[in-house]
């Protein structure tokens, strides 16, 4: 990412280094966060200085309240994204590898899709209470598409010739997913991890702030009625860092299954357009 | 008469399946006894009931007015503050991880935070949305502008180009296909925040009416919510192409021709 802009190519490009930009504007970020409170623009009872939001926030660190809740909420994320992703592949390669399937499939899924998967919040709730459950039904509604979209592009794309090559070699059912589907739809793939993995977890913390399932969305509504405000933004924070490292990891784990493909290669020789 | 043919084929695979669908949830519920899963023909009934006539209005209308000055709010302030940000290396390079940041907080979580500035009026429901929208339509817009074509940039700079012309007939031209992706992806999660603040605190909206059946057990009329919800969806994301194949017909051309040739 750093120095990629061809744009411009002034003086300042020899000069500070992307990362101490991105600090200072964290650190400006802090800075008005604990003045803000501090000169009274925003009553502290709303909005604590952010040294008390930190100080909060290493006190629930220490506590074994935050770990369950941060346990709770990990599980419901990667048990949720975990069957979205098995059932979205295994569907999508279904689907696709059949035009006629996927004619008829079509207007189905497109009807499906864009609704919206806090819709089923009553239908959980009565089901299965406030059960894992619950959050599971909503996060695998929102994630499953996000795959199944991706590996149906992905399938549509395998190479023709390869594709009639596989059949004159004589290739099998097993075979052809495995060499030639799996392969050309791996990226596809890797994007819907990426924004199931996204979706996901927003779908994970709705449920706990709406359904008041176990975790961290649950500790946020918790703390925000019984006025710990600081607590309450300690919390925020650490859906916001949970935010970043699932978007970082699922970046991460892109380029690290897709080192051999041409778009990766590109990026990694910085020639990327 | 082949074409006839063609076009009455292509109909009738469309609706095979949601025909097929629709007829085993028909047929399937229509002596269910089950208290959950009441007949298909008891749901449609309160559904015309309940969201086809007049008093669906104060609940149907406050929901999508919420949702649309939200949403619209939240899709100028993202390209508006877009725009510099996407302009100016420096800018960019020190807000990237705050917006990242702010963009990583499930957008859910605001409610709470937002019920203690603004309490549980509609102002809170409208800032939830705009709060939840903006940051895809923001960094979005960012990387939009970032990846402006850099031969026309030099030929806005060589024609010196007005700022007013060169926003309106290169910067934002150029940069809407990005910025209708991160519109694309705040129109859901509009949705979502408009549902979800609704269950939350409020009294009126389709959401809370959603959560008064379901507390009530009055299941057909939770069913119904179910599929006003949904049909609402399906509406906005029609809606929405339809918009988005409208402004960016120009750039769908482009790249049918680029992937013919």
């Amino acid at each position: 990412m750093s120095g990629s802009t061809t744009n411009n190519p002034g003086p300042l490009r020899a000069g500070t280094p992307a990362w101490l930009r991105g600090l200072a504007g964290l650190t400006g970020f802090a800075v008005i966060l604990e003045i803000v409170p501090r000169i009274g623009v925003v009553s502290p009872h709303y909005l604590p200085p952010f040294s008390e939001i930190m100080v909060a926030l290493f006190r629930e660190l220490m506590s074994a309240t935050f770990w369950t809740a941060f346990a709770d909420t990990m599980r419901a994320w990667a048990l949720g994204l975990l069957i979205s992703l098995v059932a979205g592949t295994v569907v999508g390669i279904v689907i696709g590898s059949s035009s006629l399937l996927r004619a008829l499939t079509h207007s189905t899924i497109e009807f499906l899709r864009p609704i919206p998967s806090v819709a089923l919040i009553p239908l959980a709730v009565l089901l299965f209470g406030t059960q894992l459950a619950s959050t599971l039904i909503l996060v695998v509604y929102a994630a499953f598409w996000q795959v199944l979209i991706q590996v149906l592009y992905g399938v549509q794309d395998v190479d023709p010739v390869a594709r009639e090559t596989a059949r004159s070699y004589g290739l099998g059912t097993w075979a052809q997913v495995r060499y030639l589907i799996w392969p050309t739809m791996l990226p596809y793939l890797m994007t819907g991890v990426r924004l199931a993995a996204a979706v996901a977890l927003i779908l994970a913390i709705t449920s706990e702030i709406a359904i008041d399932t176990e975790g961290l969305g649950r500790e946020i509504s918790q703390t925000e009625s019984g006025g710990a405000v600081a607590i309450m933004y300690a919390y925020v924070i650490v859906t916001g860092i949970v935010g970043v490292v699932v978007n970082l990891g699922a970046r991460a784990l892109e380029r690290r299954v897709l080192f051999w493909h041409p778009s990766m290669r590109l990026d990694a020789a910085g020639a990327a357009p | 008469m082949s074409l006839a043919l063609s076009i009455a084929r292509r109909g009738a695979i469309v609706i095979a399946l949601p025909a097929v669908l629709i007829a085993v949830w028909w047929f399937t519920s229509s002596g269910s006894e089950s208290f959950y899963f009441p007949p298909l023909a008891t749901i449609l009934q309160t559904f015309v009931d309940l969201w086809l006539s007049p008093q669906a209005v104060p609940n149907v209308v406050p929901s999508l007015l919420r949702f649309t000055i939200g949403y619209l709010a939240a899709a100028a302030l993202g390209i508006a503050l877009g725009i510099p940000v996407g302009a100016s290396r420096d800018l960019r390079l020190t807000l990237e991880p705050v917006l990242e940041f702010l963009r990583a907080i499930p957008p859910p979580v605001l409610i709470p935070v937002l019920i203690l500035f603004a309490g549980i009026g509609d102002e809170m429901k409208i800032l939830v949305i705009v709060f939840g929208c903006v940051w895809p339509v923001l960094l979005n817009t960012v990387a939009g502008v970032r990846a402006l074509d850099e031969v026309l940039e030099n030929v806005v700079r060589s024609y010196r180009i007005g700022p007013v012309a060169r926003l309106w007939h290169f910067v934002l031209p150029g940069a809407s296909p990005q910025i209708f992706t991160g519109l694309r992806q705040s129109l859901s999660i509009g949705i979502i925040l408009m549902v979800v603040s609704e269950m939350f605190a409020a009294s009126n909206g389709i959401g809370f009416a959603l959560v008064q059946y379901q507390r009530t057990f009055a299941i057909p009329e939770m069913w119904s919510g179910i599929i006003l919800l949904g049909l609402i969806g399906i509406v906005l994301a029609l809606i929405f192409r339809l918009v988005e194949a409208w402004l960016l017909a120009w750039y769908h051309g482009l790249r049918r021709t680029q992937r013919a040739n």
